[in-house]
C-alpha cells in the first residue's frame, strides 16, 4: 500500500529450534517457522500443546538462541542479541503472574525498572518524584485501588493485580512488540476477562504491535485483527481482517480435529 | 549446683569485647545479607575474603607503612576483587554459585599465605595508629566512648551508603536480579553484570570487616575467616527473627533491616560469650554456631510443612 520496501514490525525467517538434540528427549519445537507482522498487527495465536506457541515467543524474546533462521524486529536483526539486550524492543507478560514482577520490590520500583528498560542503569535515584505521580495516574486508570499503594510490595498483590501491573510495565517505553504468553490462563474467569480488556485498551491506545498466545478460542477470535494456528513448530493457518471476524469457534475446532485426526497427513494438505 | 560456681562478674567483663567484635563482624554480616538475601546466592567466598582483608591490612601497615585507615580501603578493594572472581566463575564460566565461591575460597587460602608469608602476622597497637583495637576497650572512659562511638558511627554510615545505593537504578537492578531473574532479563537488566557487582560489593564489605578485625585482635591469621559465612548467616537470621516484624512495612525498612543484621551479629557474640561463660569448651563453638544456624534456617520450612498442625494446637 505504501512503499515497496516494506518494513515489517516482526519478521521470522526459517526459524528452527530443537531441544535436547541427540538425546532421548529430543524435541523439534520450531521447524522452519515463518511469520511477518505488519505494524499495528494484533495477532492471536492458538494451537495444541507442544505446537510451539510459547516457544515462538521465547525465541523472539531471546530466552535461548535459535538453531537456525533470523529474527528481525522493526528492521533490526536481533537474532544474535542476548535476552536483556532485546528487551528494549519488547514488552512481555507471562502466564504465571509471579514471573513478570519482582515480588520483594514495591509497585513503584517495579514500574521504574520497566521505565528504564533498554537503558543503562546508573547511580541516579531509582524512582524520581515525577515518576511517582505519573505512576499514580497510570495505576488510577486500572481502577484496582493500586494508586494508593505505590510503596506496597508487589508480592502482596493478587494474581490479577500483578498481571495488570505487568501489563502497564510492558507497555512502558512503547515496545516495538508486545508478547502476551497466555497471560490470563492462571486467572479466574472474571479477572481474566478484565485483564484481557485492559490488554486490548493498552494495545489500542499505544497502537502497539502485539502477539497473544491463548488457549481460549473465543478470545482468539474476538481479540486482535489476525489469528494464527500453530502445529508442530509451524504456522498452519493464518487469517486476518474480516475473514477472521467471521470465524466461529466451531471452525477452529474443525481445524483442530483435522490436524489431530490426520496426524500423518501433510500439513500443506490441511492448508489447502 | 554448677551455676553457683560461675562468676557473674566475669560474664559482665566479657560483654564489651563481645559487643565490639559483634559490631566489626556486623559489617561482614551486611555483606552476607547482600548475597544471601538480596541476590539469593550462597556465597562461601567470604571465609577466604575475611582473611584476605585482614592479611592485606596488616601487611600494608607493617611493610608498606600505610596508614591503618587507608589500609582498610585496600582491604575493601581486594575483597571486591575476590567477589569478582567468584562472580565471573559463576556468570562467565557457568560454574554453579556455591561451587564457584568454594573455588575462590580455597584459592584465597593460598593467596592469603602468600600475602603474609606465614600463617599468622601480628600487628602491634603500640607501634601503629590502628583504627580499632581491643586495647581501646580496656582503656579509660573517653577512649571507650571514642571507640564505641566511632565503630557505631562507622556502621551507621555504611548502612546509609548501602541504603542509598540500593535505591539507585543500579541497586534496584541488583535487587531485581536477585528477586526474579526472568523479570530482570525481560526488563533489560544484564543479570550477569549485576550478579558480579553484588558479589563485589558484598565481598568488599567482608574484606573491610577482615581488615578491621585484624587490627582489633592485633593479628591477621590465615584461619581467621573459617566459618565466617556461618556467623554472617547467624547474624542475618537473628536480626530477622528478632526485628523482622519491627522492620517490615516501615519507611526505610531496608535500612532498619541492615541495622538489625548488625545488632544480630552483636547478639551472636553476646550469646557466644554467654555459652563460654557457661564453661562450654571453645572447641565446640563452631558446632554450636552451626546447629543454631541450621535450626533457624529450617524454621520457615518446617513452619510451612507443619504450619497447620501448629495452628490447630495453639
Amino acid at each position: 500500500m505504501s512503499g515497496e520496501a516494506r518494513q515489517y514490525a516482526l519478521e521470522l525467517k526459517d526459524i528452527h529450534k530443537t531441544f535436547n538434540p541427540g538425546t532421548i528427549n529430543e524435541k523439534v519445537a520450531l521447524d522452519g517457522l515463518e511469520l511477518q507482522l505488519e505494524e499495528g498487527d494484533f495477532v492471536t495465536i492458538i494451537g495444541g500443546n507442544g505446537a510451539g506457541k510459547s516457544t515462538m515467543l521465547n525465541a523472539i524474546a531471546g530466552v535461548w538462541a535459535v538453531d537456525r533462521g533470523s529474527i528481525i524486529i522493526g528492521g533490526a536483526d536481533v537474532t544474535g542479541l542476548a535476552e536483556h539486550r532485546r528487551a528494549r524492543f519488547l514488552g512481555r507478560v507471562f502466564q504465571d503472574p509471579m514471573t513478570g514482577t519482582a515480588a520483594t520490590m514495591s509497585i513503584e520500583e517495579n514500574m521504574a525498572i520497566a521505565a528504564r528498560r533498554g537503558r543503562r542503569r546508573t547511580l541516579k535515584w531509582g524512582v524520581t518524584k515525577e515518576e511517582k505521580s505519573r505512576y499514580r495516574e497510570m495505576l488510577k486508570r486500572l481502577d484496582l485501588g493500586l494508586e494508593d499503594r505505590l510503596t506496597s510490595k508487589v508480592g502482596l498483590l493478587s494474581g490479577g493485580q500483578r498481571q495488570a501491573v505487568t501489563l502497564l510495565m510492558a507497555s512502558m517505553q512503547r515496545p516495538k512488540l508486545l508478547l502476551l504468553d497466555e497471560h490470563t490462563a492462571a486467572l479466574d474467569p472474571k479477572t481474566a476477562a478484565k485483564v484481557l480488556e485492559l490488554s486490548d485498551e493498552i494495545i489500542r491506545e499505544n497502537r502497539l504491535t502485539a502477539m497473544m498466545v491463548t488457549h481460549n478460542m473465543k478470545d482468539a477470535i474476538t481479540h486482535g485483527n489476525r489469528l494464527i494456528m500453530m502445529h508442530e513448530g509451524r504456522i498452519i493457518y493464518d487469517v486476518r481482517g474480516e475473514e477472521k471476524q467471521k470465524l466461529h469457534v466451531s471452525d477452529l475446532m474443525a481445524k483442530f480435529e483435522e490436524i489431530s485426526g490426520g496426524e500423518f497427513a501433510n500439513d500443506r494438505m490441511i492448508l489447502s | 549446683m554448677i551455676l553457683l560456681a560461675l562468676n557473674p562478674l566475669s560474664l559482665l567483663r566479657a560483654m564489651p569485647g563481645a559487643v565490639a567484635q559483634g559490631l566489626i563482624w556486623g559489617i561482614m554480616a551486611l555483606g552476607v545479607y547482600i548475597t544471601f538475601r538480596l541476590l539469593d546466592f550462597a556465597d562461601l567466598t567470604v571465609d577466604g575474603t575475611l582473611a584476605t582483608g585482614g592479611a592485606t591490612a596488616v601487611m600494608l601497615i607493617r611493610v608498606a607503612g600505610m596508614e591503618p585507615w587507608a589500609a582498610l580501603l585496600v582491604s575493601f578493594a581486594v575483597g571486591m576483587l575476590a567477589g569478582m572472581v567468584t562472580g565471573l566463575l559463576h556468570t562467565a564460566l557457568g560454574i554453579p554459585g556455591i561451587l564457584a565461591s568454594i573455588l575462590t575460597q580455597i584459592s584465597l587460602y593460598s593467596i592469603n599465605l602468600n600475602i603474609m608469608g606465614k600463617s599468622n602476622q601480628p600487628i602491634n597497637v603500640d607501634q601503629y595508629r590502628l583504627v580499632v583495637s581491643s586495647r581501646y576497650i580496656s582503656g579509660d572512659a573517653l577512649m571507650k566512648l571514642k571507640f564505641y562511638g566511632g565503630v557505631i558511627l562507622g556502621c551507621l554510615i555504611l548502612v546509609a551508603i548501602l541504603y542509598c545505593y540500593f535505591g539507585t537504578e543500579q541497586g534496584q537492578a541488583i535487587r531485581a536480579t536477585g528477586c526474579n531473574m526472568r523479570m530482570a532479563k525481560a526488563q533489560g537488566i544484564n543479570t550477569n553484570f549485576h550478579t558480579v557487582l553484588a558479589l563485589m560489593i558484598s565481598n568488599g564489605l567482608v574484606g573491610l570487616s577482615g581488615g578491621l578485625y585484624a587490627q582489633y585482635q592485633g593479628a591477621a591469621d590465615v584461619n581467621m575467616g573459617r566459618g565466617a559465612i556461618v556467623i554472617g548467616l547467624a547474624a542475618v537470621i537473628i536480626g530477622e527473627v528478632l526485628f523482622g516484624k519491627f522492620c517490615a512495612g516501615r519507611k526505610m525498612a531496608f535500612a532498619f533491616t541492615m541495622v538489625a543484621v548488625i545488632i544480630g551479629a552483636v547478639i551472636y557474640y553476646a550469646v557466644i560469650a554467654f555459652v563460654l561463660w557457661l564453661k562450654m569448651p571453645s572447641d565446640d563453638l563452631k558446632l554450636f554456631s552451626a546447629i543454631v544456624v541450621a535450626v533457624f534456617l529450617s524454621i520457615p520450612y518446617l513452619k510451612g510443612r507443619f504450619g497447620r498442625k501448629g495452628a490447630a494446637k495453639s
